[in-house]
Formats: C-alpha cells, sequence, structure tokens
C-alpha cells in the first residue's frame, strides 16, 4: 500500500506539470475574478471564500482525467487489480495521492490567494480549516468519476458533467463554512456537515469506486 | 396465486418478447386514459375555475407544473428501482426501462423549471430566485444530463448499464444530500426567503393551501402525467429493445456475410 503510495506520488512529482499545473490554475482563477467583477477591495472582501473555494474545486477538477487514466493507459491499472491489495484500497491510495499533491498544496496556496482577494483577517483560518476537510471528500469523490470514465477517449468533458453535480454538498458546506468564519459568524453547523460528507464519502465511495473499475476493467 | 408466484410472475416481464407482448396490448390503455387525463384536467383547470383572488389566471399554470414536478421525481426513483433490479437481477429490460425513462425526465425537469419560470414572473417579479427548490430541481437536471451522457459515451452495452446503475444510486444519495445542502445554503444566505417559498410549489403544499377546486383538476392532471408517463416509458423501453435486436441481427449478418 504504502509503496503504491510513493510510487503515485513519484510519477506526480517527476512526471512533470501535475504537481504545479494546479496551483498555477488556482492562481489563474484568483486572479482573473477582480478583471471580470471589478477591483472595488469590499465587494472582493465579500466574494472571496466563494471565489477560492471555487478555484480550488475547479482547480481539483482539472487533475482528474490524469488519476486513472495514465495507469490505464499503460497497463498497470490491470496489474493493479490482479495484485494482492483489494481494488477498494488501491482505489483510496490513489485518492489519498491525490489529494497530497492536488488538494494540500492548494489548502496551503489558499491564505495567499485570500491576499489578493482582500479576504477579512478571520477568514483566513477558516478558509484553511474548510480546505483542510473538504478537499479530501473531493479527491474521493473525483476517483469515483475517474474510475467511471476511465476506459472512454473523451473522458475528460464528461468527467467534469459527472463530478460537479457531486461536489454541490461539500461545495455547499465548505464555502459556507469560510464564509461565516470571514464575516465572524458561528461555523459549528456547516463545519461539522462539511465534515460528515467528508468522513462518508471515505468511508464508502471507495467500494463504488471500485466496483465502477472492476467493470471498466472487465 | 400464492404472492411467491406473483413476485415471479412479475419477473416473466424480464423476458423481452414478453415484455413487449403485454407492453403492446396495455400501452393503448395508458395513452388514451392519459390524454384523456389531461385534456379533461386542462380543461377544466384553464376554463372552469375561477381566478385566485390574488394570483389571478397565472394560477393556473398550476395545473402544467405540478404533475411535471412530481414526474421529474418519481421518474428518478423509477430509474434508482430498475438501476437496483438491473445490478440484482441483470434483466436487460430493467436497464433498458432506466434508459428510456432518462430523457422524459429531462423532459419533465425542463417543463417544470419553464412552467416555474413563466409563473415565477408576475408573482414574485423574477423569473429565477436561488429558492431551495429551484436550485435542487436545477442540480436534479444536471444529474439527469450527466447520467445520460454517460449512457451515449460508452459503447458496449452492458458496461454502460453498470456504470450508469453505479451513477444513479451514487448519484441518488447526493442528490439527496445536495437537497438538504441547498435548504441551509439558501437560509444561511438570506432569510427572506420563506415569502418566496409561501409559494406553494410542491403537492404537499398544494393539498394545504389549495382549494377543492383547484385541487381536482389538478388531481386529475396528475393522474394523466403518472399515466402518460408510463406510456412514455413502455413506447421508449420497446424501442430500446428493438434497436438492441437490430444492432443484434446486424452484427449476425456481417459474421456470416
Amino acid at each position: 500500500m504504502i509503496a503504491l503510495l510513493l510510487r503515485d506520488l513519484k510519477l506526480a512529482l517527476r512526471a512533470g506539470g501535475g504537481f504545479g499545473l494546479g496551483l498555477a490554475f488556482f492562481l489563474i482563477v484568483t486572479v482573473l475574478v477582480p478583471f471580470s467583477v471589478g477591483p472595488q477591495s469590499s465587494l472582493l472582501s465579500t466574494i472571496a471564500p466563494g471565489i477560492l473555494w471555487l478555484g480550488a474545486l475547479l482547480a481539483c477538477l482539472l487533475s482528474l482525467d490524469r488519476l486513472l487514466a495514465l495507469d490505464w493507459e499503460d497497463g498497470s491499472l490491470d496489474l493493479l487489480a490482479t495484485a494482492p491489495l483489494p481494488l477498494e484500497s488501491v482505489v483510496t491510495i490513489k485518492a489519498l495521492a491525490h489529494w497530497l499533491t492536488t488538494g494540500l498544496p492548494l489548502v496551503l496556496a489558499a491564505p495567499f490567494l485570500g491576499v489578493l482577494l482582500n479576504l477579512p483577517v478571520p477568514g483566513f483560518s477558516w478558509l484553511v480549516i474548510s480546505l483542510l476537510i473538504g478537499t479530501p471528500a473531493m479527491s474521493v469523490i473525483g476517483t469515483f468519476g475517474a474510475a467511471l470514465t476511465v476506459g472512454l477517449k473523451r473522458g475528460g468533458l464528461l468527467l467534469s458533467l459527472l463530478v460537479l453535480p457531486l461536489y454541490v454538498p461539500t461545495l455547499i458546506f465548505g464555502a459556507e463554512v469560510a464564509r461565516r468564519g470571514a464575516m465572524g459568524m458561528e461555523t459549528q453547523t456547516p463545519l461539522l456537515m462539511l465534515a460528515g460528507i467528508t468522513a462518508a464519502t471515505i468511508a464508502l465511495l471507495p467500494f463504488a469506486s471500485a466496483a465502477v473499475l472492476r467493470i471498466n476493467l472487465r | 396465486m400464492s404472492i411467491a408466484a406473483k413476485a415471479n410472475a412479475l419477473w416473466e416481464y424480464a423476458n423481452p418478447r414478453k415484455f413487449l407482448a403485454t407492453s403492446e396490448r396495455v400501452m393503448p390503455f395508458f395513452w388514451i386514459t392519459s390524454i384523456a387525463c389531461i385534456v379533461v384536467g386542462l380543461i377544466w383547470g384553464f376554463f372552469f375555475t375561477p381566478d385566485d383572488y390574488k394570483q389571478g389566471s397565472t394560477v393556473k399554470i398550476i395545473y402544467l407544473h405540478v404533475p411535471a414536478a412530481l414526474m421529474a421525481i418519481n421518474c428518478w426513483l423509477m430509474m434508482l428501482a430498475t438501476s437496483l433490479v438491473w445490478l440484482v437481477r441483470r434483466h436487460h429490460v430493467s436497464a433498458l426501462a432506466a434508459r428510456a425513462a432518462a430523457p422524459i425526465g429531462i423532459v419533465m425537469t425542463l417543463i417544470a423549471l419553464a412552467t416555474g419560470a413563466i409563473w415565477g414572473q408576475p408573482m414574485w417579479g423574477t423569473w429565477w430566485a436561488w429558492d431551495p427548490r429551484l436550485t435542487s430541481f436545477l442540480i436534479l437536471f444536471l444529474f439527469y444530463l450527466g447520467y445520460v451522457a454517460l449512457w451515449e459515451a460508452i459503447e458496449d452495452p452492458d458496461t454502460a448499464a453498470d456504470l450508469t446503475s453505479v451513477l444513479c444510486l451514487v448519484g441518488s444519495v447526493f442528490a439527496l444530500l445536495s437537497r438538504y445542502a441547498v435548504n441551509f445554503w439558501n437560509q444561511g444566505l438570506h432569510q427572506g426567503a420563506s415569502v418566496m417559498r409561501a409559494a406553494a410549489v410542491t403537492g404537499a403544499d398544494t393539498e394545504e393551501k389549495v382549494s377543492n377546486i383547484y385541487f381536482y383538476p389538478l388531481l386529475l392532471c396528475m393522474i394523466g402525467f403518472v399515466l402518460l408517463f408510463i406510456a412514455l416509458v413502455l413506447y421508449r423501453t420497446g424501442t430500446e429493445i428493438r434497436a438492441r435486436r437490430i444492432k443484434a441481427l446486424l452484427a449476425r449478418e456481417r459474421v456470416n456475410g
């Protein structure tokens, strides 16, 4: 399991682009927002938590089609499926590797981009906390989507169509935590809901992903 | 006949030939009664009920709006049930019925959204508001789109049936989750949403708020839409079965020729 995790991490780091691409995309989206809505700092600070959450979500989405497709193409996914490791764990490890290479950097970068959008000071910690709790769910859900579309030639666009509706609850609660935190309001309820969604998806969705992957590998 | 025997008799319709024969026999009944119900319900509703004292005649769009919304949700439930049957018992008719129902669900969702917008414009002063019910319908629409797109994208029919079934199961959980998330989100976002919600949108609210003069034609329309949905699903499932047969025949011809 650890070997697989290390392999995936190494591939992501060395295969160029995979690691930094999501971050660069996150940065660009954040920079483009003031151009589209205007530079008024009061407006920007109101929409900052939502924009940062949306940017992180899209950056997460961007790297999903590489998640399983590369292993599918070179045949290593077939080997992993026949390995003694259950496919459920393989899928979970894949999601974990995706989170470590995409989700975690996004979480760490978010406060700096928050400065660009004039995020209110109490919002920073809540933004990081909400992203830290929410991004694992995005990786796990994304793995499910990637497993669904792995055998398709033009899976990328379909993947976003399938995965984005599944992101709705995570986005709602996550952005709500960040927004309330930025406004200095109570954040416990959405935070608990967000954590609940993340815990439930991590616990249940790998089984669906593995089932879907088995169908695709048939 | 015992209950077990009856249940077995139900599974006989998993045989495509039996399904086609029976569905063709009962389809005219569904077509005729559904059209009769809808025509009578709409004429009764549009011309023989008084205008609402507050909403005027715009209230009458309810006769299209509520039945369409009802079927949009029930269509997904039907797809969920048939997907489960496919995953558990591997009956092709079941998978094809789910596939046949999805576009109908899309159309019903669109009708509900469009009539809602047309109703909302004079009543709320806006075509669209991010009200929980409206929003969750829009999300449901997105789920339908993804489901249909996945069916279309995969060439092998059995793989497509498997994958879409799993997507339908997972999607149902997330759709339900989104429904509650959206409820929470809107209350958190603007408190005044309760004014919007006073304009009843679901059947449950309607029964309480709409007086009997409106309720009976509405009930007739709802029954009509249910029957119409059944007729359409039977019809489209038959088409899907035949399309697959043609494909099999063509493949056989290629092999022999």
